[in-house]
């Protein structure tokens, strides 16, 4: 039975967060009325030009510097031929042999090469017409058509669908900290295609790929690219060859079905863009770049477990949403103990959401650093401290305020606690009885008993001491 | 009124400033002469009515001008010679159009083309063919006849046109106008219906060097909506060198030999003597690869028409053919019936040149074979100031003489398209008569020599005299 | 068209002639200027009646085609 390693390539297309359009002065919009952000340029009018959108090749740079690009020193447009009514000139204007940025890599996976371009306009089927031939028809809107688009194509580095969805989940939130695009799959600004190939595992030779589209989550790129390697795994292993072909992945069936085959594959009969020059980032523009980069969420996550030992999940966690990050640095600050402090951002996170934004919340850093000093100095327990954080997302405060108030400071010792244990042991014999031979799980109970009684305050530790204790053991 | 329009658009604007000429009687004299022209020159004339409101001080001084269908002019059809665009008005004007209302210069009439600027000789257009003046059986050369045409009749002070391989400098020879095409990028193609981006340029076509200087000046400059634009790095000057003492010419063999009508050639060299008269020096010189412009060009030329012609497809504005079954089908009968056969037949070419697995061998290779002429130019530069030629290789012809053999109409373009590969201006000005009919000669030189190259003409313009136009003797 | 095409064709092989051209940049841009760039600042849309005024088909605020099949891209 032969092994299969899939390998995959993925292709992203990210619309960047500019005012206004690619090549020209039409603002971007989302959801506003058909053909009201449209002008003579972006509708292809007879006579029209383009002019390349500075800040979308500030926004190219600074992915390509982000990214460990190759910034080609001088790039230029081509324009990409197919007659299409969402393309309002029948040419895409997008770049080819001398892309912007070649090379670079985003964790373990290379990147080929990142270009500009321009998104396409909107197409809708309205279904029958109702005339005397009864075809179908469609509307377009140009409104989108013109978006600045980033194209970022990566090696075939990936090796499972899984791999494919956390990668492109670290670039999403790698691109949103750089602040070039709103890379949201549901509204349409991060697409993403997959090409999907197997070969026998420690082969070096390429198998066919097929192209997988249409995934429009990221859900449906794992199972898509998921149903792909076990199509191709299948046909190989039943001694069929696969076919290089283009395939649609319909999210309703979780199917994939062949939209046409390579081998049509179209000619777009690719030439320099005669209305453009050439793109030569200079040492300005490339500075510009520079001084605009974050930190990114992959040295940050690598700085929290680094200076804070935080474990790699916590650390990613923390690193990859920017307002978790910054508000876990609030409140870890002069704290010792990094973990505790990332623990307890956690359970802010718990009840708050990790959608919300934690600086908005009524628990401010300081009061949750108080917290975790606090429960670091035994002063409170953690079950009473659970207890206090949730008065502080529902009033704010301060804990030591909220410790005064309801009582729920720990009972750390003393005659008042000894004497709970004493009363616990004694409305627990039977269980004391087991705990004496040696069964220690058997103090449930009795610790039970004691949490009741001092209504969760007592130290955990420090009781199950005095039962011992007083147990004589 | 008619002396007035048988001055020189310079010596009108001169006249209106001095308030010796009444710019609203100009714009009546000339739009009563374009509204009765019979050459069809024109494919609209601004209707009777209020003459716009002109300022007397502005550089153009109310003098009105024709422009080229093919300038996208606001509210106004603006159609390219073509039946896919019958009706079309854009809802903005080019900035040459803006420039030139700007500069004082209203808005007289639509000149004829050859459809998409694609001919030469005016034939092509899907308004019928525009006549010559001095022989109305006779072409008036192309793509700019419309606009030549009616300078030569008279019936417009002076136009502007487009030039992608001659279509401004060979109608204007083949009419006895002076017509310049200027350096790449000089002039904003923004609003200029496309045909070959790298090599279409906008140019005046006037009575005379000095209207030529005076047009070139309110259009040049470098505009934000067209990134190929650069304008002239000094502002054009009025010209008024009356010799070339110290000037160089180089006559290149490969443009004054074969090809070459013998009664063109005849009044080519009577000019280089009048050149010499006036102190410069002549000598041949060598462009070597000018024998292969022509091929180059027309692979480059289709190849970006192809693309820049996609866009007519019915979908946003113009012609969109009745009935289509599917969106293939409306592409296909939309351009099968909306643009004519030599549109058809370029966009064919221009698609073979870019198609996978020929690309290297034709359009790639026509864009080096560019290059090689581009630098043929510079080397003749370090030799000569200015390069001269017959503009185009013979007189006007028949109507029909050549319809029905493109090969035959394309040599037309071999004496100017090198200087359109080249991206250098170039200049055609009336050099004499050939059977009665006008010669053009032309003079090119480096990019952005405008100045120096409207000098040189103007000189050679006084030392010939010409003064059989048409437009001389108009009513 | 295709007799007349051939001949332009067969003149249009005459590029061939020239020999090895593998050490010459091809001109994509007779002009040597680079980083023709706009700022990211908005201007004005056209109305969408003006947008469509031209439209052989408008409908539904938009422009109106036979449906096409799937998107070569």
């Amino acid at each position: 039975m032969t092994a299969w390693e899939p390998v995959i390539g993925l292709e992203i297309h990210v619309q960047l967060d500019t005012r206004t359009k690619m090549f020209c002065g039409c603002e971007l919009s989302f959801g506003k009325p058909p053909n009201t952000r449209t002008c003579p340029v972006c509708l292809g009018l007879p006579g029209t030009l383009p002019v390349v959108n500075a800040q979308a090749v500030h926004y190219g740079l600074m992915m390509g510097l982000a990214l460990g690009c190759e910034i080609a020193p001088r790039s230029i447009f081509h324009r990409k031929n197919y007659f299409y009514p969402d393309q309002a000139k029948n040419y895409q204007i997008s770049q080819y042999d001398i892309p912007l940025c070649s090379g670079g890599r985003l964790g373990d996976v290379r990147l080929h090469r990142i270009h500009l371009e321009e998104d396409a306009a909107k197409l809708v089927h309205i279904g029958e017409s109702g005339r005397i031939h009864g075809s179908d028809a469609s509307i377009v809107d140009y409104n989108r058509g013109g978006t600045p688009l980033c194209e970022i194509v990566t090696e075939p580095d990936i090796h499972s669908a899984e791999q494919a969805r956390e990668w492109l989940n670290l670039l999403r939130v790698t691109l949103r900290q750089l602040g070039v695009s709103d890379v949201n799959m549901e509204e349409g600004s991060l697409r993403c295609d997959a090409n999907v190939s197997v070969r026998p595992a420690g082969s070096s030779e390429l198998g066919t790929k097929t192209e997988l589209k249409n995934m429009n989550s990221f859900r449906f790129l794992e199972r898509g690219i998921k149903a792909e390697i076990e199509r191709q795994v299948a046909l190989l292993e039943a001694g069929e060859p696969v076919v290089q072909e283009t395939l649609h992945f319909d999210p309703s069936s979780g199917r994939l079905s062949s939209l046409r085959s390579k081998e049509e594959a179209h000619d777009y009969r690719y030439f320099p863009e005669p209305d453009l020059v050439p793109l030569a980032p200079t040492d300005a523009m490339l500075a510009a770049a520079r001084a605009a980069l974050p930190e990114l969420p992959a040295e940050r996550a690598a700085r929290y477990e680094r200076d804070w030992g935080l474990s790699v999940d916590a650390a990613r966690l923390l690193a990859y949403e920017p307002r978790w990050g910054d508000y876990f640095e609030a409140v870890a600050g002069d704290l010792a103990d990094g973990r505790a402090a990332a623990n307890w951002v956690e359970q802010l996170r718990a009840r708050i959401g990790a959608e919300s934004d934690p600086a908005a919340s009524r628990v401010s850093p300081r009061a949750l650093a108080q917290l975790v000093a606090l429960v670091g100095s035994k002063r409170v327990n953690a079950g009473a401290a659970r207890r206090v954080l949730d008065r502080l997302v529902a009033d704010g405060g301060e804990p030591g305020a909220i410790v005064e108030r309801e009582g729920l400071g720990s009972i750390d010792g003393g005659d008042e606690l000894a004497g709970i244990v004493a009363a616990a042991i004694a409305a627990n014999a039977g269980a004391a009885e087991k705990v004496r031979g040696g069964n220690d799980k058997a103090m449930g109970p009795i610790v039970g008993f004691v949490m009741r009684e001092t209504k969760g305050r007592a130290d955990g530790g420090e009781v199950g001491r005095l039962i011992r204790e007083q147990l004589g053991l | 009124m008619s002396e007035a329009l048988s001055l020189s658009a310079a010596a009108a604007a001169a006249g209106v400033r001095a308030g010796e000429l009444d710019p609203a009687e100009l714009w009546h004299g000339f739009r009563t002469r374009a509204a009765g022209d019979d050459c069809n020159a024109f494919v609209w004339v601004a209707p009777d009515g209020e003459p716009p409101a002109i300022e007397r001080d502005a550089p153009l001084a109310g003098v009105p001008v024709a422009v080229k269908d093919l300038f996208c002019t606001k509210g106004v059809p603006s159609q390219a010679g073509s039946r896919i665009l019958a009706g079309y008005r854009p809802p903005y004007d080019a900035t040459s159009v803006e420039r030139l209302n700007a500069a004082g210069a209203p808005l007289l009439a639509k000149t004829n083309q050859d459809e998409f600027a694609m001919g030469s000789s005016t034939e092509n257009s899907a308004y019928g063919p525009t006549l010559n003046p001095w022989d109305r059986a006779r072409v008036p050369g192309g793509s700019s006849g419309g606009s030549a045409a009616a300078v030569a009749a008279g019936s417009a002070p002076w136009a502007i046109g487009t030039d992608t391989g001659g279509s401004i400098r060979q109608p204007a020879a083949l009419c006895g106008i002076v017509g310049l095409k200027p350096t790449y990028g000089a002039i904003s193609r923004y609003g200029m219906i496309a045909f070959a981006s790298s090599l279409d340029q906008a140019g005046p076509l006037t009575r005379d060097v000095t209207d030529a200087a005076l047009l070139l000046g309110a259009m040049v400059g470098k505009d934000p909506c067209d990134s190929t634009s650069v304008g002239l790095p000094e502002p054009v000057r009025l010209p008024s060198r009356s010799d070339l003492r110290g000037v160089r010419l180089g006559v290149p063999e490969e443009l004054t030999g074969e090809g070459i009508e013998p009664g063109v050639l005849a009044s080519f060299d009577a000019t280089l003597d009048v050149a010499r008269e006036l102190g410069a020096t002549v000598e041949p010189c060598r462009l070597p690869h000018a024998p292969h412009a022509l091929s180059a060009y027309y692979l480059i030329a289709p190849a970006e028409a192809s693309s820049n012609l996609a866009r007519y497809d019915g979908v946003r504005y113009g012609f969109r053919a009745d009935g289509a079954r599917d969106l293939l089908h409306m592409y296909t009968e939309t351009r099968e019936h909306g643009f004519g056969a030599e549109v058809k037949r370029r966009i064919m070419l221009g698609t073979y040149a870019l198609s996978s697995g020929y690309y290297d061998a034709y359009y790639g290779r026509a864009q080096k074979v560019r290059t090689r002429i581009s630098e043929d130019f510079k080397a003749a530069w370090e030799r000569f100031d200015f390069i001269a030629t017959p503009t185009a290789p013979s007189v006007a012809f028949e109507l029909g003489a050549k319809t029905a053999d493109p090969l035959a109409m394309y040599l037309n373009d071999f004496c100017t398209v090198p200087m359109s590969l080249a991206g250098i201006p170039g200049i055609s000005i009336p050099s004499g008569l050939s059977e009665g009919l006008p010669v053009g000669f032309q003079l090119a030189g480096p990019a952005f020599s405008e100045n120096a190259l409207l000098d040189a003409a103007y000189a050679v313009e006084g030392a010939i005299g010409f003064d059989a136009a048409p437009w001389r003797r108009a009513a | 068209m295709s007799e007349e095409l051939s001949k332009v064709l067969d003149h249009i092989e005459k590029i061939g002639e020239l020999g090895d051209l593998a050490d010459v940049e091809p001109t994509s841009h007779v002009i040597a200027v680079e980083n023709a760039l706009r700022a990211d600042e908005p201007r004005p849309s056209l109305p969408a009646e003006v947008a469509l005024e031209s439209a052989p088909e408008a409908d539904l605020g938009g422009f109106r085609v036979p449906s096409p099949g799937p998107a070569p891209a």
